[in-house]
């Protein structure tokens, strides 16, 4: 009896680990009222830099956008610049040219030569856009969510295409954080779960007992109530959202002596402690994920 | 007189009896002058702030306990210090873990009385300075006193650890060891001796790799977690200082262990002959390979820790293969030809003894053949995700390793405790048990990259997080229960620490 009741216990909770996730669950849909064509200016000034408040200086004005690049937006480039001949149809994936970077020979570098390299993979279930062979379409009800499943190469090649640029650590952080202050989160000094999108952070977009958690719309932090759900308005200091939460965004530095690439701003999947202005992430510039996306910035 | 009411559960403790000495006094001198009142006292310590501050972290924040705990004990979160506080947070429970293995030696090794004596006084005040005082630093405000008494409590330990490195000096002959199934020299050194006085001295000489580059914090130098910058192709002299400094600390403390529960069951004979000078050999060499990390070897410092690790871990090795073999043959006597049945019912019918040595193989599976195989694959496999898997990886492997280190402590507890018979077994199995369900959860965890996407993860994460939080969980449920069982025992006027005030563990060693 004991026995059985033991094994039983072990088959359940083997029978859960392997449950199927349902990637195309309802989706609920919101309009935040917040345009992502929009740009945002940071002025030239100091600010604190970093976890220990490092005083740092950009000596020029330049614009973020507002919020993350969407699926929408991110889709109706595909279109262009498959359509003109800049992206190419590889496979399983869709390329773009690169010119490669200095390679210095460091211990773990990998060199990047100039070569078309992935920007979004295709058929890859998580994707939030479809591809029928000619043309790409945003899967229903994400076209205001941050696009993913992104490489730094696609977030790199969409800022270019556009005559923008992918933002410097510094000057993501700058626009995070703003001058005034030593604020760890773009809103202030604590965190709440209905400041930002994170881990379990029960937001209306999440259900951590199947598929855990997805994006929110671009600017859904922003002090407005859905459908009972209270958001607070957790802008930066100079009116950018979801700079911490939601998804990492990718940035443009690229250091000497590494391949990898760098990430802020924490997402759905990490803690609030990843959601402090400071915190980084990196990886290879053709890592995807459902988790990570960007934003661009240009000069005014 | 003193009056006991409430089935002994309440007592005066002002009213004096024999000869003048209090009740309180007689606790006391239990609790802090005898070695397993002293092990007691740490336990209690570590496991009251493993239940406080666990409360902080995941999945107790999720659940909305973090913040429920941080209201009611007036905490004083800053977000920028949350690295400062867990560096101070480890090195508390480190500090008393280090006294609890300290202790152990002092009491299975022969010494002199006067370093036995100065050696522990030390290290109580050390690491219980540490504890309250570093704590109250991290969490409750930045009142620089409480930083003061913090180091205060870590230099009194460091001293500690220069009188024991003095005390378990092997080559004076009064030490020497005259029974030649030991290893020993031809002139009767003893070398499991030498084995513990170069843990021991390395020890000390590697915790200044740690409190030179600490004694810069607010002088250039900056709070950092090692796992944050694994990926930095340069880092400063000093941050390669602290992450060998860690790196070695574990090391050593998971060496000393072994050391002390080889003495605990009489390791001996051809095996303790070859795993001694293997391990003093290991030591060194990983010591050189380590501190080498923050110097110009920097480039062949892997490679030297690897030499030193292997035959550290192949002593190991010779410990888990005499230990078994010895319980087999205790458990299979009077059986004229065993077969293989009887002879794993030998294997595991103590649990605190066979544990130990499982823990040690479980290791190897969970942490070191992972570590090995992630240094091979590293460039190929584990840098082609995201640095925050990597750091995944690296926080599980050091939260494992430290957990079973602890757990092999729990175990040569029980034994201590004088467990026996159904209690015995329940205590020691349930400690292998729990905890290997909660590692091996977490090396899945770990590794889940591997075999499985971030998109359709969920179910499995939701799984292993409530094995890894059941094993924990229940992990400190048995623990609780031992320390108010223990607790309730000292209300008592014929507990049973009036009986172990005198025992000493030398005289508990297994025959």
């Amino acid at each position: 009896m004991k026995r059985a009741l033991w094994t039983s216990i072990l088959i359940l909770v083997l029978l859960v680990a392997c449950a199927p996730v349902d990637l195309n669950a309802p989706l609920p849909t919101y309009n935040t009222g917040v345009d992502p064509n929009a740009w945002a200016t940071v002025p030239a000034g100091q600010f604190l830099y970093g976890q220990f408040n490092h005083q740092a200086t950009i000596d020029y004005d330049y614009q973020m956008m507002v919020t993350d690049v969407t699926v929408s937006q991110y889709v109706d480039f595909l279109n262009t610049a498959l359509a003109d001949g800049t992206l190419k149809v590889d496979g399983e994936q869709i390329v773009g040219f690169y010119p490669g970077d200095e390679f210095h020979g460091v211990k773990h570098e990998v060199e990047i030569t100039a070569t078309n390299y992935i920007f979004v993979p295709l058929n890859d279930p998580a994707s939030r856009f479809t591809f029928d062979g000619s043309m790409f379409s945003v899967v229903a009800g994400y076209e205001n969510h941050p696009i993913t499943n992104v490489s730094w190469f696609g977030a790199w090649g969409y800022c270019g295409y556009y005559s923008y640029r992918l933002p410097t650590e510094l000057e993501w952080e700058k626009a995070a954080r703003g001058s005034e202050d030593d604020r760890p989160f773009p809103w202030g000094d604590e965190i709440a779960r209905n400041n930002a999108n994170f881990y379990s952070s029960r937001d209306p977009f999440e259900d951590m007992g199947s598929f855990g958690s997805r994006t929110s719309p671009v600017g859904f932090y922003n002090g407005q109530t859905y459908d009972g759900y209270v958001t607070l308005d957790s802008a930066s200091p100079y009116g950018l959202y979801d700079m911490s939460g939601d998804v990492w965004q990718w940035t443009g530095d690229v250091f000497e002596g590494q391949h990898y690439r760098y990430m802020r701003g924490g997402s759905k999947d990490t803690y609030d402690m990843d959601l402090r202005i400071w915190v980084s992430n990196n990886a290879t510039p053709t890592y995807y994920s459902p988790g990570v996306g960007f934003r661009c910035a240009r000069n005014p | 007189m003193y009056k006991v009411h409430n089935a002994g559960l309440i007592f005066n403790l002002y009213q004096i009896n024999d000869g003048g000495i209090t009740i309180m006094a007689k606790r006391l001198n239990y609790l802090f002058r005898s070695t397993k009142g002293l092990i007691l006292v740490a336990i209690a310590m570590i496991a009251l702030e493993s239940a406080i501050f666990g409360m902080l972290s995941g999945p107790m924040a999720e659940l909305g306990v973090r913040d429920f705990m941080i209201r009611t004990l007036k905490m004083d979160i800053v977000q920028a210090e949350r690295e400062g506080r867990i560096i101070i947070l480890y090195h508390s429970i480190a500090m008393a873990v280090v006294a609890i293995e300290t202790y152990m030696i002092t009491s299975l090794l022969k010494m002199k009385e006067f370093y036995k004596m100065a050696v522990r006084v030390l290290i109580t005040v050390g690491y219980i300075l540490t504890m309250i005082f570093g704590m109250g630093f991290a969490y409750w405000g930045h009142n620089w006193a409480l930083h003061g008494l913090y180091i205060t409590g870590l230099s009194l330990i460091f001293f500690a650890g220069v009188l024991l490195v003095i005390a378990l000096w092997p080559w004076s002959k009064e030490v020497y060891q005259p029974d030649i199934a030991y290893a020993r020299t031809k002139k009767g050194v003893d070398v499991e001796r030498v084995a513990f006085f170069a843990a021991a001295l390395t020890t000390v000489i590697s915790a200044l790799f740690g409190a030179i580059p600490g004694s810069f914090y607010g002088n250039g130098f900056e709070t950092f977690m090692a796992q944050d910058i694994i990926r930095l192709p340069e880092k400063t002299t000093m941050e390669y200082s602290i992450i060998g400094h860690l790196h070695i600390m574990l090391a050593l403390i998971a060496i000393m262990i072994t050391l002390i529960i080889g003495r605990w069951l009489n390791f001996k004979g051809i095996l303790h002959k070859v795993a001694m000078p293997l391990i003093i050999l290991g030591t060194i060499v990983l010591n050189l390979g380590v501190w080498g990390v923050a110097t110009p070897l920097e480039p062949i410092a892997h490679m030297i820790i690897y030499v030193g690790a292997t035959p550290a871990m192949l002593g190991a090795l010779m410990l888990v293969i005499f230990t078994w073999d010895k319980l087999i043959r205790e458990g299979v006597a009077g059986i004229q030809k065993p077969n293989g049945w009887q002879k794993l019912k030998a294997l595991l019918r103590d649990p605190l003894r066979f544990g130990p040595m499982w823990q040690m193989v479980f290791m190897n599976f969970t942490t070191s053949f992972l570590g090995i195989f992630m240094a091979v694959r590293l460039d190929e496999i584990f840098r082609l995700w995201p640095a925050h898997e990597e750091r995944i990886e690296l926080t599980g492997h050091w939260h494992v390793l430290s957990a079973i280190i602890a757990t092999i402590i729990l175990l040569y507890y029980g034994d201590m405790l004088g467990l026996k018979g159904k209690l015995r077994k329940i205590y020691g199995w349930a400690i292998i048990i729990l905890s290997d369900l909660a590692c091996g959860s977490v090396t899945i965890f770990e590794m889940k990259r591997l075999f499985i996407g971030e998109a359709v993860q969920q179910p499995l994460v939701n799984t292993l997080m409530l094995l890894m939080d059941f094993g924990l969980g229940m992990l400190l449920v048995v623990l609780a229960m031992v320390m108010v069982w223990r607790l309730l025992d000292l209300f008592k006027k014929k507990g049973r620490w009036t009986e172990e005030v005198e025992h000493e563990l030398s005289a508990e060693v297994n025959q």
